[in-house]
């Protein structure tokens, strides 16, 4: 099967399905698959113009005066009570309400205990479609036009691995391409993160279940951490992001998806939102050719643990003693 | 109160200048209100008015930053003579290097902070109030060591005036221990600053040992070169003396860093292009272009062709002894090390990314008026240190008179 690339091509974005489930994953590919045919090439899902997400808004927090006092004197994350985490959510709806005009609901999603967990991509299967990323930014709610996306995937020569030889923009009319397969990079929710050892203010942490995550009213927007990460998963608000009306997705969390303020660094949190609550991470859900497998490490007997024991595996730039939980296989 | 006399007589010297005095400070203040109105429009549109992006997220900011950071660390190039040595020519200038380092700790301090995306969130650094990664962060440690410099900077040489204007002999006892401190602290904040680039395992073009001995070898160049001709300059425009030993040992000093400094310059290309592989790609940006795109090339063979002219003239003994010369090759091998040390280091970390994009980058005019404001900010607070400083240590001002005087010691205004 041979189709256009896609960035702003639809998949069923929402249903409650369970992580790892195969048969559900294949059905909602071959949906994508027939439902995706927009425009090649486009940057980014196009935003339609005239949109209610226009207005730039103040940078410092919201439009309220106590709201702005509030994210002012807000603090740290791991710090806060359960009251002031309450108000810190209610500050976030009202905020989404006064810039995008959407109810969002913002909750604060805790890590399920005895779960770590990790992804596995097969490079063998995916042909660059990039519903991944089209879906990513979907969910993840990232600024339309500033054009954050938090997968990348390169299109690489089939003789190398190295990745100054891949091709970031790749274009073709159709995809899967003769002599070329395609290697998406996202966060790999290291184990041993650089860029928490980088930021000054404790800003980004490891949770529980070993995803890395950022509380974006904290984080002081030095960028060291994007200077730090090895894989390039860093991405930095240069502006206000903005996200027409009928597109912002009003299931958020706190350190996940939540609308994020202009000034701070976001990246993957592989869907905290959903995963923490047993559903798939978008881009897996959107993925049209099953290559990829997100699960519990922690469990024996989960999808990727299968991977993990019986496929040919590798890490990016494992030499770097990152500890990725991040692995790549082929058939 | 004698320290409230002191303080307002310190003020007094600040407004009391001739029409020269008044204009430069008028000029500086125009430009740092240049500085203020560009910063107002990166406040309200984002970082987004820069150059920067996802692919280069460091910039001329930073750039600006680790080079001022070695101009504060040179300022150990006077002290460590003046007290160490007990070079007598040098304890004259010693204040002005001191001087110095406070208005180049407050440049690289200024330049980090309007870097930051979140300026208003700054006090998350703050022990206690907020959240201090330290020892973790190579960058919390930054903050620690220039914040330390420049206490070290201010405080020392506030004792010993203090101590003259009170008509005494400034305690050797107690201040020596802070001057062999801030010996050690000069080298350590450069070497941080290196450190704050050589951690990062990510980037193969600043993950070298060479980067902290490269930083500390250039610092040598640059700070005496600003030395010199500040020193110059206040000689000639302040009617303050001094020998010119201190000229001559310092031209000496500049011209046996910069040698070290262009040997490195080839023990890093030796070493990255004899096996060329990919931990020599930034390097190859940097000089040649990498497929096809070379923003950098005229800014490092810039620096390149200065720097060697500079040595020149301040290797030969003669040339070097030209005041003329010595002049040129001051502003030579200080531009050729900010150019190097600014755009050379900083920017090819970031190119190719760790995806091996190449992406390039551009200061825009928003970035250089916000950066020629902060270099106009650091000249204006070291012109009025400076300016206090002289008038205290030449002993215009002393505490007898003031008392005698019977002046209130009041918080002077304008």
């Amino acid at each position: 099967m041979s189709r256009a690339v896609s960035e702003g091509a639809s998949g069923d974005g929402s249903g409650p399905d369970p992580v790892s489930n195969p048969a559900r994953r294949r059905f909602l590919g071959s949906v994508a698959a027939t439902a995706g045919c927009a425009a090649a090439g486009a940057p980014a899902a196009a935003a339609p113009a005239g949109a209610a997400a226009a207005s730039p808004g103040p940078a410092w927090g919201g439009s309220s005066l106590r709201d702005a006092f509030g994210s002012l004197f807000q603090d740290h994350y791991q710090r806060m009570s359960k009251d002031e985490i309450d108000a810190a959510l209610a500050r976030i709806e009202r905020n989404a309400k006064r810039t995008y005009g959407v109810d969002i609901h913002c909750e604060d999603t805790k890590p399920i205990p005895g779960v770590l967990f990790g992804y596995a991509l097969n490079i063998s299967k995916c042909q660059g479609y990039r519903d991944c990323v089209a879906a990513c930014v979907r969910e993840n709610n990232q600024g339309r036009d500033s054009q954050v996306q938090y997968i990348r995937v390169l299109e690489m020569d089939s003789s190398t691995r190295n990745l100054e030889e891949s091709e970031h923009y790749y274009n073709p009319a159709t995809v899967p391409v003769q002599g070329k397969y395609f290697m998406p990079v996202q966060c790999m929710q290291c184990e041993n993160p650089p860029c928490v050892k980088a930021c000054p203010v404790k800003a980004t942490w490891k949770e529980q279940d070993g995803i890395v995550v950022i509380d974006y009213n904290w984080c002081i927007g030095c960028r060291y951490c994007m200077a730090a990460c090895p894989y390039w998963a860093r991405h930095f608000n240069w502006t206000d992001p903005k996200i027409p009306a009928e597109q912002v997705n009003p299931v958020t969390n706190y350190l996940g998806n939540r609308p994020r303020p202009r000034g701070v660094v976001e990246k993957c949190h592989f869907c905290s939102q959903r995963t923490r609550k047993g559903r798939q991470p978008a881009c897996q859900e959107a993925c049209p050719t099953g290559a990829r497998i997100f699960g519990n490490l922690l469990d024996p007997n989960s999808e990727i643990r299968y991977v993990l024991a019986n496929k040919k595996i590798f890490r990016l730039k494992e030499e770097l003693g990152t500890e990725p939980k991040f692995w790549y296989f082929t058939d | 109160m004698p320290i409230l006399h002191f303080l307002a007589d310190g003020v007094r010297a600040i407004l009391r200048g001739t029409r020269a005095y008044w204009l430069w400070v008028a000029g500086l203040a125009v430009l740092v209100t240049v500085g203020l109105c560009c910063y107002a429009q990166q406040l309200m549109h984002g970082l987004v008015v820069t150059g920067l992006s996802d692919q280069v997220s460091w910039g001329f900011y930073i750039a600006n930053f680790a080079f001022l950071v070695g101009i504060a660390a040179a300022a150990v190039l006077l002290v460590i003579p003046a007290y160490l040595h007990d070079r007598k020519d040098f304890r004259s200038v010693v204040l002005l290097g001191e001087g110095l380092a406070v208005a180049a700790v407050f440049g690289a301090m200024t330049f980090v902070l309007v870097d930051l995306g979140r300026p208003d969130r700054i006090w998350h650094v703050l022990p206690v109030l907020g959240r201090f990664n330290f020892p973790v962060s190579v960058l919390a440690w930054d903050i620690v060591v220039l914040t330390g410099y420049l206490l070290l900077n201010l405080g020392i040489p506030m004792y010993v005036l203090y101590c003259h204007y009170r008509g005494r002999e400034p305690n050797a006892r107690a201040y020596f221990p802070w001057i062999v401190l801030a010996i050690f602290w000069a080298i350590s904040i450069h070497t941080v600053t290196a450190f704050l680039f050589s951690a990062s395992s990510s980037r193969p073009f600043w993950n070298i040992a060479l980067l902290a001995p490269r930083f500390i070898a250039t610092a040598f160049v640059s700070g005496p070169a600003l030395i010199i001709l500040v020193l110059k300059a206040v000689r000639r425009f302040a009617r303050y003396p001094f020998g010119q030993g201190v000229i001559d040992t310092l031209a000496l000093i500049m011209g046996i860093a910069l040698q070290i400094s262009l040997f490195f310059v080839g023990v890093e290309i030796f070493t990255d292009f004899y096996n060329e592989g990919a931990h020599s790609a930034s390097l190859r940006y940097l000089y040649f272009g990498l497929h096809g795109l070379g923003n950098l090339r005229p800014y490092i063979w810039t620096a390149l062709a200065l720097n060697v002219v500079a040595v020149v003239i301040l290797t030969v003994r003669r040339y070097r002894r030209s005041s003329a010369l010595l002049n040129l090759a001051c502003v030579l091998a200080f531009t050729g090390i900010w150019l190097e040390k600014g755009m050379g280091t900083v920017i090819p970390g970031f190119i190719p990314t760790p995806l091996g994009e190449v992406f390039e980058y551009t200061p825009t005019a928003i970035e250089l008026g916000v950066s020629l404001g902060i270099w106009a900010l650091c000249a204006l607070v070291f012109t009025v240190l400076a300016k206090a400083g002289i008038a205290l240590e030449r002993g215009d001002f002393r505490l007898a008179d003031a008392r005698a005087a019977g002046r209130p010691p009041k918080q002077p205004t304008g």
